[in-house]
Formats: structure tokens, C-alpha cells, sequence
């Protein structure tokens, strides 16, 4: 999962996923077997028109102890699969529907490094504060914002308390037509919601190298996410607001 | 100010007033659409400071425009005698503040040009969406308020007219404070107090732009304000820049007293560069003791000119803590991990900094030269200047009621 794939093997590997979900080992050839190709390929895709199933709550499960201090590939992979190829003076300026935080605990000393993102909260104070119901919840827990109803007022991004929305500064050229994008919109992570209605994996989730990062869904038990979840401590960001967030944190 | 009272040079002078007015306007306008244009990317703001110069200036505006109709609620709802003949000015006041507020935070909306869909689009859980029934609302509540006070046949109407004016006033302020109120992100906000707190501010900020434009409509026809007249709206705005300064001190003990927000108290009023600056300098010394002292103190109150200062240094010290309010909330970074040491490529853990650009000021400055040119030709053409008929107040002994 480290290396680029073309949309064929991507085609390929959702497929032998949804043939081998829930075994966590996949049978591809006689002798060859593709180990937990199942959370590579949570879901078969949705067809056009149809909508998001609201029994299925999308999550990420990201493993601090295994995110390296300087990696920031994820980060990488988010701009090619989303077309955030603008060059910009000001950093703070610069569209981060992802960005890695490193943290130190100063009581101990203790070092973590994360990637962070749109926390997919679902009470998201972002859809709360949204005067035209541009920022909404998908039925599925993926929190989007509609570009079409979008004025740029930005509350929303007073609102969030993981600073995960980013307002476009500036004209756009050579987008992804998957992933529209508009100056004076406002715009955040989508779970690369484009890439799961086809059945794939969010890109910062395949390009991790560590494999830190799990996405899959909440709500199914048989899930590997779920699975461990139920196995392994993990946190929420902010849990004192009780958004009760779509992403959590293993390690800090 | 009747237009066959003015002599020619007088008329050139009101003509040369507007003109300037209009073209501060313009130039707000060109710098709003060199904004939409070119992007944010030509602004001062950022992804974490995300409001900047045009809200301090918008907020200015919207908050003062629901205070400066005070004065009318005072006349019409409290039966206050003296301030009856000051309620149209007052509802003038009102309504063109709102409608320079309003330019001002529409044209800094990134697609300004989705006023429609602002318009017909609403979420009923935003403060923003409350607000987009509230200000047009205003408009029509003052506007209907204004023609019971103007016109004779709808004279009866006045009272409670003025009182759903009040009503509505309060509300639309309580919106516009819990904008600020209801954010939980962030540590400069997200607090009950911010409501009533804004609400008393409008109280203290429109009188003061109240005080300043009758002054200067009374210079302009050559008139002098009657001494108890003056007293009393210098006490009353003394009164309420006191108030402002007990909501903002509980404001900031409270969050003193909270040991997750002392850290965010010591920037802004201790370690914070300009922040701390312009509180203490700008809004504590030149907004609230130096006008409570002219205002209080009788050898400086009866200096000519000295209740004006207060009004127009209140209005100084009215920027000055809308900047620290809103800025400086903005550029404290967000505790996302309490107690952790966090660096990121996107100022996580750091203060932020902001340098409001010259479109974001002149869009500004376009709102008050809005605000400023609809009064100019509103007190020109209507007839709004306030007229005491003080021997018959004095007869009726309502004077000192």
C-alpha cells in the first residue's frame, strides 16, 4: 500500500476486498494472499443516485505510536487526490485539509506526531453555525460542505475547534473534477468521499506507510475498525466537547 | 436643517460633505471588489484569523446602530420627555449604521455574490441564520417606528411601535453577541456573558455616535444644546460606559478565575503586544477613564467641548476593544491538546499574527462613509434634527422626571 497504484489495481483490490471482507486474509491466487486487504476496501462501491446508507458511521482509527515524526505523506497524498496544487506566500493562507501535529507532553517528555484533520464530529459545531446549511453531515457521518450554498463567511471555521477548514484565498486552476473546489468557498477533508462511494480508501489512509491510519465503519461490529476499537484504548480530540468524533487517536 | 435655512456657501459645504462621504464609499467599494476579485489572498486574514478589520468595523456598526435607537426607546417606551424629539434622528442613526454594517460584512463574504442564497437558504441552528431574519426585521420595525414618529395620522401607533423597536433591538443585539457567545472552539469566546455584555456596549457606543452627530448638527445650524439636556445625556452616557466596564472586568475575571483560560488572559492583557496595548491604552485609559472624567468631574464637564470628547474618545475605545475582542481571540491558537507542547506547520501552539491590508480598511472606512452620506442627505431632506421646546417641558415638569 505505499506505492501509487492506477485506478485499475484500485478497481481490483476493492474487489478482492469485498470478496474476502470479514476473513482479513483474501485468497487472490493459489499461493498468493494480500494480508487485511479487508480494511483496505471497506464497503462495495455506491451507484450513482443512490443515497449514503445512514446505518453506516464512517471513522478513521489513527495509531500515533506507529506516525512517524517527519513523515508527512499522507499530507502529500491528500493534495494529489484533491487537487490542492496552489502555490501560496502565506502558508496560513494555503488550503490544510490535512496537517501533521507534533506534540510533547512536558510532564514527561513523551512525543507524539499525528496527522489532523476534519474530525467528522457527529455533532459537527461547523453544520451548527453555518447560516445556509452549506456545511452539512452526510447520512454516513462524512461532514462535507456544499459548494454550491457556500458564501464564505467563515463562521464555520470560528466554529471547529480542530481548525480543520480551510477558506480558498485565492483563484483556482487544474482541479480534480471529483473534488470542486471554488475561491471564497470554505472547504475541508471529505474522508475522500469521491474515493469511498467507489468502494476505495481515503488516499492519506493508502499512502501511509506505517499503516497507521484505519478507516472503515463505526457502526458495522464485524469491521476491522470496530474490532478494534472494542480491543484497543483510543482517544477523541477534544472529548470534553462531546462531538463524539468520527476520528480517534490510538497512543496519546 | 431645513434646505431654505442654508446660505450658498453653507449649501457648497453640505455638497462638498457628501461628495467626500460618497467617495469614501466608493473607495470602500472598489476595495471590496478587488477582494472578491483577487481573493483573501490580498487581505491581512488567514485560516485561523478568519475575521479581521472589516468585521471589527462591520460589528462596530451593527452593535451601535441597535444602541444609538436607545435614544428613541427612551422617549417612546419610558416616556422620557426629552428625548422625544430626538427618536427620528435617532431611528435614522439606526437604520443607516445597520445598513453600513451590513455592507460591510456582506462584501467581505467570499462569494458576496451568494446574497441570495444567504437569503433564502437558512439553518435554523445558526446564530448567522437568526441574524438573517433579525436585521431585515430592524429594518422594517424602525422603518414602520419611524413613520408613526413622522407622520400625523399614524402618531397613535408611536408607543408601541417604539416598544417592538426596543424588543426587537435587544434581540437582534443578544444575536449579534452570541455569534461570538456560542463558539466553543475557541478560548476568547464562548461565554453567557458575551450576549448581555454586547448588548450594554450598544447602549454606550450608540449614544456616544448619537451625542456626536447632534453636536454636530447643532453646529451646523449654529444652535447650542440646551445645558440640562446636555447633562442629562452626559450622564447617561457616562452610566453606560460605566456598565461596559463592569460587563467587560466580569468577563475577564471569569475567565481569570477558569485555569484553562489564564494562559489566553495573560496574552491579551498581559503579554500580548498590541493586544494588551490597546485594551489598557486604547479602550480602558482613552475610552472609558478619560471620558468618565470629563463626563464626572465638573471642572472638566463644563469645558467646552468636553462631552463631545468623551462621545468621540468612547467610539476610539470602542475600536479599540472590538480589535483585542476579535482579533486577538483569533490569533491565540486553539487548545486542541490541553497541556501538550504542539508545533504544526499551521501555528498550532503559536501565536498568530495579523496585519490588517489596506482593502480590508478602506472597506471598512466605506461603511462609515455609507453610514456618514445617508445621514448627511437623510437629516438634510427630512426633518430630523432635535428641537427642545424646553419652557413648555419646564411648565409641564417634565424636564427632570
Amino acid at each position: 500500500m505505499t506505492e501509487p497504484q492506477d485506478k485499475s489495481r484500485r478497481k481490483f483490490v476493492a474487489g478482492a476486498a469485498v470478496a474476502g471482507a470479514g476473513l482479513g486474509v483474501a485468497a487472490l491466487a493459489p499461493g498468493l494472499h494480500l494480508i487485511e486487504v479487508a480494511g483496505a476496501a471497506p464497503q462495495a462501491p455506491r451507484a450513482a443516485g443512490e443515497p449514503a446508507p445512514s446505518t453506516v458511521r464512517w471513522g478513521m482509527l489513527i495509531d500515533t505510536t506507529k506516525c512517524a515524526t517527519g513523515c508527512d505523506k499522507c499530507v502529500t497524498a491528500c493534495h494529489t487526490e484533491n487537487g490542492i496544487n496552489e502555490t501560496v506566500q502565506d502558508v496560513r493562507q494555503g488550503s490544510q485539509w490535512i496537517r501533521k501535529i507534533d506534540l510533547k507532553d512536558p510532564k514527561n517528555g513523551r512525543t507524539h506526531s499525528l496527522p489532523m484533520m476534519c474530525q467528522h464530529c457527529e455533532k459537527p459545531p461547523c453544520v451548527d453555525v453555518c447560516p445556509t446549511g452549506a456545511s452539512m453531515k452526510r447520512a454516513d457521518g462524512i461532514v462535507l460542505v456544499d459548494r454550491h450554498i457556500c458564501i464564505g463567511c467563515r463562521y464555520c471555521m470560528m466554529a471547529c475547534p480542530y481548525k480543520a477548514r480551510s477558506f480558498v484565498h485565492q483563484p483556482l486552476t487544474a482541479q480534480n473534477p471529483e473534488v470542486p473546489r471554488g475561491l471564497g468557498c470554505v472547504e475541508s477533508c471529505t474522508f475522500c468521499v469521491h474515493r469511498v462511494d467507489k468502494g476505495l480508501q481515503p488516499a492519506c489512509v493508502e499512502a501511509c506507510p506505517e499503516r497507521a491510519m484505519l478507516f472503515g465503519d463505526l457502526n458495522d461490529p464485524t469491521s476491522e475498525i470496530a474490532k478494534r476499537l472494542a480491543q484497543e484504548p483510543a482517544t477523541q480530540v477534544r472529548a470534553d466537547l462531546k462531538l463524539n468524533v468520527g476520528v480517534r487517536y490510538k497512543g496519546i | 436643517m431645513r434646505l431654505e435655512k442654508n446660505s450658498r456657501s453653507e449649501e457648497l459645504l453640505f455638497y462638498a460633505l457628501v461628495g467626500v462621504g460618497a467617495l469614501v464609499t466608493a473607495v470602500g467599494l472598489a476595495a471590496a471588489l478587488y477582494m472578491e476579485h483577487a481573493g483573501h489572498v490580498v487581505t491581512g486574514m488567514n485560516n485561523q484569523v478568519v475575521w479581521g478589520m472589516p468585521h471589527v468595523f462591520a460589528i462596530f456598526l451593527i452593535v451601535a446602530a441597535s444602541g444609538v435607537l436607545n435614544v428613541a426607546s427612551i422617549g417612546s417606551v419610558f416616556g422620557k420627555a426629552v428625548y422625544k424629539p430626538r427618536a427620528p434622528l435617532s431611528g435614522l442613526l439606526a437604520l443607516v449604521m445597520l445598513a453600513a454594517g451590513l455592507m460591510v460584512i456582506m462584501l467581505d463574504l467570499g462569494r458576496a455574490d451568494r446574497l441570495v442564497v444567504a437569503m433564502t437558504h437558512f439553518n435554523p441552528t445558526s446564530v448567522f441564520g437568526w441574524n438573517v431574519i433579525l436585521y431585515p426585521g430592524f429594518f422594517a420595525i424602525v422603518g414602520l417606528y419611524l413613520w408613526t414618529l413622522m407622520d400625523r395620522k399614524m402618531n397613535p401607533y408611536y408607543k408601541p411601535a417604539g416598544l417592538a423597536a426596543f424588543v426587537w433591538r435587544l434581540i437582534l443585539t443578544t444575536g449579534t453577541g452570541s455569534i461570538f457567545g456560542f463558539l466553543v472552539a475557541r478560548q476568547a469566546y464562548q461565554s453567557a456573558v458575551i450576549a448581555p455584555m454586547f448588548i450594554i456596549m450598544s447602549f454606550a457606543w450608540g449614544l456616544a455616535v448619537f451625542m456626536i452627530v447632534q453636536k454636530s448638527m447643532y453646529a451646523w445650524n449654529g444652535m447650542t444644546l440646551h445645558p440640562a439636556v446636555r447633562s442629562r445625556m452626559k450622564n447617561l452616557l457616562g452610566t453606560f460606559v460605566a456598565a461596559v466596564f463592569y460587563f467587560v472586568l466580569v468577563y475577564h475575571l471569569t475567565n481569570i478565575y477558569y485555569a484553562k483560560e489564564t494562559a489566553f488572559e495573560r496574552f491579551i492583557l498581559l503579554e500580548g503586544g498590541i493586544f494588551p496595548s490597546l485594551f489598557w491604552g486604547g479602550w480602558l485609559f482613552l475610552g472609558t477613564i478619560v471620558p468618565l472624567l470629563l463626563i464626572y468631574v465638573p471642572d472638566l464637564n463644563q469645558l467646552r467641548g468636553s462631552v463631545f470628547a468623551a462621545a468621540v474618545l468612547v467610539v476610539v475605545g470602542a475600536f479599540c476593544l472590538l480589535y483585542v475582542f476579535i482579533i486577538g481571540g483569533q490569533v491565540y491558537p486553539l487548545d486542541i491538546f490541553p497541556g501538550m507542547e504542539v508545533t504544526s506547520s499551521f501555528m498550532d501552539g503559536q501565536i498568530d499574527h495579523y496585519r490588517p491590508s489596506w482593502p480590508e480598511i478602506l472597506l471598512g472606512l466605506g461603511g462609515i462613509g455609507l453610514a456618514f452620506t445617508a445621514t448627511a442627505i437623510g437629516v438634510r431632506v427630512l426633518k430630523f434634527l432635535p428641537e427642545d421646546d424646553l419652557a413648555k417641558l419646564e411648565s409641564a415638569g417634565h424636564m427632570l422626571d
